[in-house]
């Protein structure tokens, strides 16, 4: 009891000593700054930082000064809930991420019953917009979307290829890897191989061989390039010359240096490449004058601070609820990566899954580039 | 068959990693009676240095000569490794030593994160890479099929078995190994008769690291990626794996960590590998009713 009273006392002083001043409005941007996925956390940081700091170099929303905060969940659910009630602590009104679904899902939920505003950038799994939270949108696509397109492209262009599953058992990884397969499936095509594997494990040899004994000629991995890139490796050391295929989770160079020259030829679903926008030329200046690589989410992290900009202007309020209600009005917002409108769900009405070629490069580095 | 064979090969060489550093954690408990629960840590750090220092050596220095540049990778990572498992005992378990029980136990668990959390930043918490090393593979024609047996994998099932053939003869043919025995046996008496305990005790934990070391740089040129929290994984098993060789026990450590790589093999290959570790784990849980100390464990002797 003591303890509580202490603790109560202690909170009281800090939330005074945090007022006074000028008011700021708090923004928290929140994904896995460090641990196994530190590399998307970085792109949610750097575009959520940027969009910021040219808000408020502009002027501010709607007058007031934005204040960034940061939360770093790791990619670990737990985390992701202390991240989201720190956030409420500290009175944050809109928080750009998390990034895995699986840490997204539990994060939102505080969220939602503290009358935050949520935007992910990167969470594509479809429960996060299922679940009738009108607080949760997301700039990126959805993950039945991506399957989708993933499993007609296997049932149109590799239809007599032998092909096997993989996923990383994550909300995520299985949840794509499921879609790809229910597509794949009601279109004709069955799969030889169905496995799961663990997440921050190195060794897949075992599975290496059994894609190798299926006879495979393509792989389809549900998950991150962790994992996937690991793999990959593994497969080309055992003379394996199945050609891989992921989502989204492996849109970072850090997936060929995993997976070493044979990364080439690796197919990947994926939005359209934001940075060949028109609209994003002059942010993409700004990354480059920060020696950042505006790589994958980057933008779309970007976008999600923008929508809130812009829906704020017009309605003339920065009260999170408000924005809410503005945003599933329909109406089209102009950011980095195109006009974005959101449906009654919080998902982008726009469906943009396209098909990628991991390539080599004229400087002997391997690539994504858009078929 | 040939699948067979090519999955047995694939859960040696996982075994022989595991046993490699099961060892370190044996010889630990064997002379303390404590788990060094960094030693997962210890090992992450070994592959670390080994990358680095193949980094510097091939794109700084420019050694062009692979083997030379493993074998002084090899040396170099010993010995720096060596240097931080001393160091390890001598700030952490050291002044500790006469206390209760436990809390040389919490030491190494606060060793354990301090290591990866020293690592995380100053290397940050990416995946570090390596090219792929030694890719020559031989097609072995087996049955109806063949199987492929690579290079690295051959090594590092070489480089286990000889290594553990060395300390086997460390341990009980020189006058070092002699201490660490009568220092195991009771530290008391060990000191009366003129051993110099502290120094045994660190010999130990340096010889811990080195083989560490070599299972770093196996690591890396087999799977050829590190990062920060790559200590927990292989520590965790590599630890079972003594447990089940019976704690204590050279050759038990590298039994328990074959028949783990094993039985997470065998299960991925035969089942679901979404189910492997509650395989291994299960079967670990079922030795050990039946065997309580283990597959060679001598059972502990109550001295009167």
């Amino acid at each position: 009891m003591r303890f509580v009273k202490l603790a109560a006392a202690v909170f009281v002083t800090l939330a005074l000593a945090s007022c006074g001043g000028e008011q700021k409005l708090k923004i928290g941007v929140a994904g896995p700054l460090t641990g196994r996925d530190a590399v998307f956390g970085a792109q949610l940081k750097y575009g959520a930082e940027q969009a910021v700091a040219d808000i408020n170099a502009a002027g501010g929303l709607n007058g007031q000064q934005l204040e960034l905060l940061y939360g770093d969940d790791a990619g670990d659910p737990k985390q992701g809930r202390s991240v989201a009630n720190n956030f409420v602590g500290e009175g944050v009104s809109f928080v750009i991420g998390h990034f895995n679904s699986g840490v997204t899902e539990p994060a939102s939920e505080v969220y939602a019953e503290n009358g935050i505003l949520m935007i992910t950038p990167g969470s594509t799994n479809p429960k996060i917009t299922e679940r009738g939270l009108t607080s949760v949108f997301r700039t990126c696509g959805r993950d039945d979307q991506q399957g989708k397109v993933a499993g007609e492209y296997i049932a149109a262009n590799l239809k007599d290829k032998k092909i096997a599953i993989a996923h990383d058992k994550t909300t995520y990884g299985k949840g794509l890897a499921d879609e790809t397969k229910k597509t794949m499936n009601g279109l004709g095509v069955t799969e030889v191989l169905y496995e799961g594997v663990n997440t921050g494990e190195r060794d897949f040899s075992a599975l290496v061989s059994k894609i190798k004994a299926s006879g495979a000629d393509v792989v389809y991995w549900g998950g991150v390039h962790t994992e996937g890139g690991s793999i990959l490796r593994q497969m080309r050391g055992a003379g394996v010359t199945a050609v891989m295929m992921g989502g989204d989770g492996i849109a970072t160079n850090e997936f060929a240096q995993l997976g070493g020259p044979g990364t080439e030829g690796t197919l990947m679903t994926f939005g359209p490449d934001p940075q060949k926008r028109p609209e994003a030329q002059a942010v993409l200046a700004k990354f480059a004058a920060r020696n950042f690589k505006p790589e994958a989410y980057t933008l779309y992290s970007y976008a999600a601070v923008q929508v809130i900009a812009e829906a704020a202007k017009a309605i003339n309020s920065v009260d999170p609820a408000k924005i809410a209600a503005e945003l599933h009005t329909g109406k089209s917002y102009k950011t980095v990566i195109g006009d974005l409108a959101f449906d009654a769900k919080g998902d982008v009405t726009r469906l943009d899954y396209v098909m990628y070629t991991w390539q080599k490069q004229p400087d002997g580095s391997i690539t994504y580039v858009q078929n | 068959m040939d699948y067979f064979v090519q999955q047995l090969i694939n859960g040696l060489t996982l075994g022989s990693i595991y046993g490699l550093i099961a060892i370190g954690y044996t010889m630990v408990y064997g002379i303390i009676g404590m788990v060094n629960f960094a030693h997962g840590d210890v090992f992450m750090l070994a592959a670390f240095i080994a990358l680095i220092l193949f980094l510097m050596l091939t794109q700084l220095l420019g050694v062009g000569s692979l083997g030379l540049a493993l074998i002084v990778v090899l040396v170099l990572g010993m010995a720096l490794t060596s240097l931080w498992g001393w160091v390890i005992e001598r700030l952490a378990y050291r002044p500790l030593r006469g206390s209760f029980r436990l809390a040389p136990l919490i030491s190494a668990i606060g060793m354990s994160i301090f290591l990866s959390n020293f690592v995380q930043v100053v290397q940050g918490p990416r995946n570090k890479t390596m090219e792929p090393l030694l890719s020559n593979v031989l097609v072995l024609p087996i049955g109806n099929g063949s199987v492929t047996l690579a290079e690295k994998q051959l090594l590092i099932m070489a480089v286990t078995a000889a290594l553990l053939a060395g300390l086997w003869y460390v341990v009980k043919h020189t006058s070092l190994g002699r201490a660490q025995r009568a220092c195991e046996q009771d530290r008391k008496m060990a000191a009366l008769v003129g051993v110099n305990v502290d120094r045994t005790i660190s010999l130990t934990f340096i010889m811990g690291a080195a083989l560490a070391s070599v299972a770093g740089l196996l690591w890396m040129t087999y799977y050829g990626v590190v990062s920060f929290n790559d200590g927990f994984v292989p520590g965790v098993k590599a630890f079972t794996a003594a447990v089940l060789g019976g704690i204590g026990s050279l050759p038990g450590a590298v039994l328990g960590g074959l028949l783990i790589g094993l039985i997470e093999t065998f299960w991925s290959a035969y089942f679901t590998i979404d189910y492997k570790d509650v395989a291994a784990f299960s079967i670990l849980a079922i030795v050990l009713i039946f065997l309580p100390s283990g597959l060679l464990g001598r059972p502990d002797v109550e001295k009167v």
